[in-house]
């Protein structure tokens, strides 16, 4: 083990999986000479070569499809959207050819490949820039999507998004790459997807959160203990295979949830996980699920505004007790 | 890349009055970016930043030129110019920049993304190459309407490999629409030079295969660039079909607040190339020229640097003395009335 940030963690895991297998490459924006916009690929140019850390000129379509086309031959690229929002021009080639491929041939083609790079909002940059867009990429059949909340699960899960013979959709924190903890060294150390993890247990109630929700739900239990209120809160870690069971089982401890997201509430990733607790352990509530999300609106400048407009441990705090009421 | 000093055109086509008009356009640029920046560093101006300090005879030499507010402009992230130079006020700007309620957007956009529609200016936009599909509608709207109007698209060297460029530049090119792209081509792209962005570094070549006629001018000299510009904008008036300036420029400070130390640009470019540029710095450029005409002389210089710096410091004594947007604006303008 060794403590380390969020984004060294990233690193590492792209490191060893390069190191491993000769057949993984990393595209992207600024990924080599650059050393990465959030220097999360720093140093890998020169350790690799520009074989293997290969520099694009601003070009999603290009990158998505070059990223596609290379694993559909054998390759297992990991490409990097600079930030998720830029990503956007690239849905044809992520929706239409990423994720359909494989089923489209019946099984004959796969495509492991990796898309990464950073989300989520809260640094002043706007409409344009600021985005969770989790949602788009979990409706979408085909896609796998993790988003890692810790260090460890950052290497852990990049690690298995890499070994995965499908494509994943690996949304990082802007937020979260200076945040540091213990991370385990071990090159033959991976997190599994779809096993969600409880990192805090509690009776009264649950809160159900991944990426940077994790840490703000953690902060809420512990203003929700002061009061006497023993919340547990559940980092889903990955979204496509969502661990319903983890969830199930929680829920028939605590009989209340509050489910988390930054990305707009409209149509959210926290309405289908509210949906499915619904559905699978209805006679088990106590009371109706509370949803913290995002405005429904474009990101605003002002640092007011997006103060307004982004979701933090006192919503959580809120929710809680509203559940609990 | 020509790294001589391009004469500017000799021929008396300036006035006197016109030429000190676009140094204090270019020297107020300079200024209001210098003190946006300390602004940031004191933490009054939040989010991404990006600086057109070198670039000023790009907007200089053309902005104006147009009839605005009917012609139209369009731009990038790197938009701080473009505003002034339509004629938004350096203190809307500064207020904009601040996330104040008396900014062009009302505190809603941002640095990259300050508006005057009154004014013609449609706006700077995030997205690399995002403006030019939008040109292609604004072009055509000019002239579906039946006006003789242009629209000016501003846009970088990193954007030319934007799928989204090179359908757009055909449709222009296929329903010759009056749009002027200007290719601000400040040689990189973050921290990507040119020669590593592109194998066909000729972007006039991009233009031509798309039916749109164009030509490179040096951007470091806003005479230059302001003669090209005339002769660009008649052309598009006289046939209505679009032109394509591939201008030559360089920008001095870094790509954004993340690289404008000095040891960020390291990673892809030298002290010594930054200074070879400087050496064709628009303002020395101006100043030169005005003064072998005998048009300015040193207390007018003087005179105008304090009136621009006065502009400067009113417009941060405003924007600091604004409001904050109020809260319950936060949902307001999702949608129009
Ligand atoms: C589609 C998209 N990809 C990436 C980015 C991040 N980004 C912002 S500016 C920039 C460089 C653009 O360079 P260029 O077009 O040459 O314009 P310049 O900044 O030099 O004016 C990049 C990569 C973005 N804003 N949009
Ligand atoms: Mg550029």
């Amino acid at each position: 083990m060794a403590k380390m940030r969020y984004l060294q963690a990233l690193r590492l895991a792209m490191t060893e999986e390069m190191e491993r297998d000769p057949n993984v490459f990393i595209m992207g924006e600024e990924v080599g000479q650059y050393q990465g916009t959030y220097r999360v690929t720093e140093g890998l140019l020169n350790k690799f070569g520009d074989k293997r850390v290969v520099d694009t000129p601003i070009s999603e379509i290009g990158i998505a499809g070059m990223a596609t086309g290379a694993a559909m031959v054998g390759l297992r690229p990991v490409a990097e959207f600079m930030t998720w929002s830029f990503a956007m021009s690239a849905m044809d080639q992520l929706v239409n050819h990423a994720a359909k491929i494989t089923y489209m041939s019946g099984g004959r083609i796969k495509c492991p490949v990796v898309f990464r790079g950073p989300a989520g909002v809260g640094t002043q940059l706007s409409a344009q820039h600021s985005h969770s867009l989790e949602a788009w990429f979990a409706h979408t059949p085909g896609f796998k999507v993790a988003m890692p909340a810790t260090p460890e699960d950052a290497k852990g899960l990049l690690k298995t998004a890499i070994r995965d013979n499908n494509p994943v959709i690996f949304m990082e924190h802007a937020g979260l790459y200076g945040s540091s903890g213990e991370v385990s060294e071990d090159p033959d150390f991976t997190v599994p997807f779809g096993v969600a993890a409880v990192r805090r247990e509690g009776k009264d109630i649950s809160l159900i959160a991944y990426s940077r929700g994790v840490a703000m739900s953690l902060k809420a239990a512990e203003i929700l203990e002061k009061d006497g209120i023993s919340a547990e809160v559940i980092d889903l870690r990955t979204l496509v295979p969502l661990d319903m069971d983890t969830v199930v089982a929680s829920i028939r401890k605590t009989h209340r949830a509050v489910v988390i997201q930054e990305e707009w509430r409209n149509a959210g990733f926290a309405a289908e996980l509210a949906t499915r607790i619904y559905e699978q352990a209805f006679d088990e509530m106590d009371a109706p699920i509370q949803r913290v999300a995002g405005a429904d609106v474009p990101m605003p400048y002002a640092k007011n505004l997006e103060r307004a407009a982004i979701p933090t441990e006192h919503d959580i705090v809120a929710a809680a007790r509203r559940a609990l009421s | 890349m020509a790294d001589t000093i391009v004469k500017p055109p000799t021929e008396e086509d300036i006035s006197r009055a016109e030429m000190l008009d676009l140094y204090r356009l270019m020297l107020r640029i300079r200024r209001f970016e210098e003190s946006v920046y300390r602004k940031f560093h004191e933490a009054k101006i939040g989010g991404y930043l990006h600086r057109y300090d070198g670039q000023e005879a790009l907007v200089a030499g053309i902005i104006p030129q147009l009839q605005l507010p009917h012609d139209k402009v369009l731009c990038t992230y790197r938009d701080h110019a473009h505003a002034i130079a339509c004629g938004t006020s350096a203190r809307e700007v500064m207020a904009e920049l601040m996330g104040r309620a008396t900014g062009c957007a009302l505190g809603k956009g941002g640095s990259m993304h300050l508006i005057d529609p009154e004014r013609g200016f449609l706006g700077g936009d995030g997205i690399v190459g995002g403006p030019i599909p939008v040109s292609v509608g604004v072009g055509f709207a000019l002239k579906y309407t039946g006006t003789n109007n242009v629209c000016v698209c501003y846009f970088g060297d990193g954007a030319m490999n934007q799928g989204g460029v090179h359908e757009s530049l055909n449709m222009v090119g296929l329903f010759k629409l009056p749009v002027l792209y200007i290719l601000e081509n400040n040689r990189y792209a973050m921290g990507t030079a040119l020669g590593r962005s592109t194998g066909q570094p000729d972007f006039i070549l991009k233009a031509n295969a798309h039916g749109i006629a164009g030509e490179v001018v040096d951007g470091m000299n806003v005479l230059t660039m302001r003669e090209a510009a005339n002769r660009a904008l008649a052309h598009i008036r006289e046939t209505g079909e679009a032109y394509f300036l591939d201008v030559e420029c360089y920008r001095f400070v870094g790509h954004g607040i993340g690289d404008d130390n000095v040891g960020g640009q390291k990673l892809y470019r030298t002290d010594e190339e930054v200074d070879k540029w400087r050496q064709r710095d628009p303002l020395l450029q101006i100043i030169r020229d005005l003064k072998e005409r005998g048009y300015i002389s040193e207390e007018q210089i003087e005179a105008i640097e304090a009136e621009t710096k006065l502009e400067v410091e009113d417009s941060i004594v405003f924007a600091e003395a604004s409001p904050e947007p109020p809260l319950d604006s936060l949902y307001e303008h999702v949608f129009s009335e």
